[in-house]
């Protein structure tokens, strides 16, 4: 740092101790945010340009402090960064008024610093924004896979919502687990749920299918509906040997007919009518 | 070395894998089970992996190899207890072990066979 430069710095950090007062009320008044916590951040960042080299480490720990109970109470986080951009202008009428040209200089080099911390309670917001988006998807991936059982040595897993590896891979893993413990011997992929099919979603669907065949257990891919089976001739994509049914009900009669189970009609069934038929 | 070693029930040879495969291991195992399929005119090979935690590419073409192997022997193979991870392992690696017949246990594979003889008579 040239000489220069220290004496600008020096000269802000002056301009900040002696019109600490002033400087705070105005800043309160154009964050429109409470003092305390303003005044804290201020203390802080002074005693750190104090101590020197600029070890801003506490007043970003309260900014980020600052940045997250601000997100968390709904504000925006430009509202934020200006509250913290605000401090600027309260300064910049002390350096006016002070009028020499080292105050300028070094406002010059305060306004840098702020910018920085505006843009750190940016950053702030958005790692926070970021670990909610990570947390729900976490949430969704263990929502939406059920392995449900329709019969003795008969499983279901009706598949909902977009198909990717990550889902494909936790599906894959949980009707496989499912085979183990139950002992299932047929299984039903049902994907009346997935909005669209294309190479990637069927290449998934043929990897779960085989590796339940290598363990022993027949896959049937069931809830095709016209579109997708439009979608699925169209893009040339080959379910080779593996069995597919329009609905899960067609599926469970091939998995019932596979395991000689039958289902009968019972002669004497209720039959509702109403009363004025009857 | 260890040697997997193969046990006979009635006319179907139980080979359970409880060991660490080796190459050298694999390679003894195809040549003592075409040896007892031959002495002993066994009609089926159930190969039990369920202690298997752990497969490459060998293994799986080992297991393809037998089953092509004992099938020219007059023999059906049956693989049983492969592990989640292991059939994952096997579909990542692009091996469906087309001409294996699978099955979740020992005992539905000895089923298994059952019912594929009675078909053949």
């Amino acid at each position: 740092m040239t000489v220069q430069a220290d004496a600008a710095r020096r000269r802000i950090e002056d301009l900040l101790r002696q019109h600490e007062e002033q400087i705070l009320a105005r800043w309160v008044q154009i964050a429109k945010a409470p003092s305390g916590e303003l005044l804290d951040i201020y203390r802080a960042l002074r005693s750190a340009l104090d101590q020197g080299k600029g070890d801003l480490a506490d007043v970003r720990g309260l900014l980020a402090e600052l940045s997250r109970t601000r997100a968390r109470a709904g504000h925006a986080p430009a509202d934020t960064a200006r509250a913290v951009f605000g401090l600027k202008e309260a300064l910049y009428e002390v350096v006016e008024a002070d009028g020499e040209a080292e105050a300028l200089r070094g406002f010059i080099w305060f306004s840098r610093l702020i910018d920085d911390l505006g843009l750190l309670t940016f950053e702030i917001f958005s790692d926070a924004r970021e670990k909610i988006i990570l947390d729900q998807a976490e949430q969704l991936l263990e929502l939406s896979t059920p392995v449900v059982k329709l019969w003795e040595g008969i499983v279901a897993v009706p598949l909902i919502g977009t198909l990717d590896s990550a889902r494909t891979q936790v599906v894959m893993e949980k009707l496989l687990q499912t085979l183990v413990d139950t002992g299932a011997e047929h299984a039903v992929i049902d994907i009346t749920g997935v909005p669209a099919v294309d190479t990637q979603v069927a290449q998934h669907l043929l990897k779960t299918v085989v590796a339940a065949r290598l363990m022993g257990a027949e896959c049937v891919i069931s809830g095709i509906r016209p579109q997708i089976a439009h979608t699925i001739v169209t893009l040339g994509i080959e379910f080779g040997d593996i069995v597919t049914k329009a609905s899960l009900a067609d599926a469970l009669a091939h998995a019932f007919r596979r395991s000689g189970v039958q289902v009968i009609r019972s002669h004497n069934a209720r039959i509702a009518v109403r009363a004025e038929d009857a | 070395m260890q040697r997997v070693p193969v046990l006979k029930l009635g006319d179907i040879l139980i080979v359970s894998i409880q060991i660490d495969l080796e190459d050298q291991s694999v390679l003894a195992l195809q040549e003592d089970l075409a040896d007892r399929v031959v002495a002993t005119g066994a009609r089926g090979v159930i190969i039990d992996i369920t202690a298997v935690e752990i497969v490459d590419s060998f293994i799986g073409r080992m297991l393809a190899t037998i089953a092509t192997m004992c099938r020219m022997l007059d023999a059906q193979t049956v693989v049983v207890g492969m592990r989640p991870a292991v059939a994952i392992t096997l579909v990542e690696l692009g091996l469906s072990l087309g001409g294996v017949r699978t099955a979740l246990n020992l005992e539905k594979g000895v089923a298994l066979l059952d019912h594929v003889r009675g078909a053949d008579r």
